[in-house]
């Protein structure tokens, strides 16, 4: 997902959980972001702290990077996303779509596109830590 | 306090931002059926061309991942993917435009059930449609995933169900709409394509079930030489009757 898109996702998610929580104010929000998402970490803050309104106002991002592991499903297969070496138009595109990945790699034993992604992928929202 | 996106999840930070970004877009129609092959993503194209020639802000989102086809009908030959905080989508033939072929290409590109579904939320919580009056979704056949999540996510979208004059059609035409009806998802009608002889079986099996039908749609072989080149497409006899059946799809009491 783009920085800026993802940035407001995640803002939008923050305010209707801190309206939830009967929070005043948000202090500190650790985000987790999965590493096909190849997000570029100093865009989100800039975008985060561009977008954050009201309750957000004061808050602070921390932001850390999920490694993802691809498993084959046809042999079992456990290797590294960042084992694969891709061109610029494959990084691209599985930056904006994660599951593209299926069409630009392959498991390196067998050759199935027929893989699992375990971590790696979106965005967690942590923890928010908030004043009630 | 953990919130997660993924298929554990409790809260997908991309789903709250979907109903922003559909915001401006005044009707959403998913040109839908229950059987592959039988005219949806032609319908879906030529609905959208017309109604953008009839001067309507129109988009056409291609939401068949594993096999899609809008590109090849449009002539459509390269998506560039333009970033403005977000994904913009293309514009084509007078269409604003998205495809999962912006991203994959001409690669293959299998997909499993919760791969599929996160495709469509990536896409629809990232692209800008912005002021629309129409949105024309292009779906997948069946009843599974991508139909499953256009309910779930896009309340408001209404369906346009396709199917030809087979009773192999119908009988998943009948099963789609019976899902429809019973989580109250509005139905335009059903369309019959493909119609080669004067037969009223799918016509009165449709008014039986008490949901309009809009009309029948000839098995045109010239529309197969005009894929790729709208101007040809447009003057087949498919897409004039196509465009006969407009006001009744587009009436909001068809």
């Amino acid at each position: 997902m783009h920085e800026w898109a993802l940035a407001e996702a995640i803002i939008s998610s923050i305010l209707e959980i801190a309206e939830k929580e009967n929070l005043k104010e948000v202090k500190e929000v650790k985000l987790k972001v999965g590493e096909l998402q190849q997000v570029n970490v100093d865009v989100l803050e800039l975008a985060l702290s561009e977008l954050k309104t009201g309750k957000l106002k004061k808050a602070k991002f921390l932001i850390e990077t999920v490694k993802a592991e691809l498993i084959c499903r046809v042999c079992g297969h456990k290797w590294d996303f960042s084992q694969n070496k891709l061109d610029r138009e494959s990084t691209e595109a599985i930056h904006f779509v994660p599951e593209t990945i299926h069409a630009y790699i392959k498991c390196p034993e067998c050759g199935s596109p027929d893989f699992e992604l375990f971590g790696g992928r979106g965005v967690v929202i942590e923890s928010i830590r908030g004043v009630k | 306090m953990r919130v997660s996106e993924g298929s554990n999840s409790t809260v997908d930070p991309r789903i709250n931002i979907i109903d922003k970004r559909l915001e401006k877009v005044k009707r959403l129609i998913a040109v839908s059926s229950g059987k592959g092959g039988v005219g949806k993503s032609l319908v879906a194209s030529v609905l959208a061309l017309t109604l953008a020639d009839k001067g309507f802000g129109v988009g056409l989102f291609d939401a068949d991942f594993t096999s899609p086809s809008t590109h090849k009908i449009l002539g459509v030959k390269k998506v560039e993917i333009i970033e403005d905080k977000g994904i913009l989508p293309i514009h084509v033939h007078g269409l604003k435009y998205m495809s999962i072929v912006a991203f994959s290409g001409e690669k293959t590109l299998p997909l499993r059930g919760v791969d599929v579904s996160n495709v469509l939320i990536e896409l629809f919580s990232t692209t800008l449609w912005g002021d629309l009056d129409y949105l024309i979704i292009d779906m997948p056949p069946g009843i599974s995933d991508i139909t499953l999540d256009i309910i779930r996510l896009v309340k408001r979208c209404e369906f346009l169900v396709i199917s030809t004059p087979s009773i192999l059609a119908f009988e998943t035409v009948e099963k789609l709409l019976k899902l429809l009806r019973e989580l109250k998802v509005p139905v335009i009608g059903v369309v019959e394509n493909m119609k080669m002889e004067q037969r009223f079986t799918i016509r009165d099996k449709v008014v039986g079930m008490n949901v309009p039908f809009l009309g029948e749609l000839p098995f045109d072989p010239k529309v197969e030489y005009s894929l790729g080149d709208v101007k040809a497409l447009y003057e087949t006899i498919f897409a004039k009757k196509v465009a006969s059946l407009v006001p009744k799809i587009i009436s909001p009491h068809a």
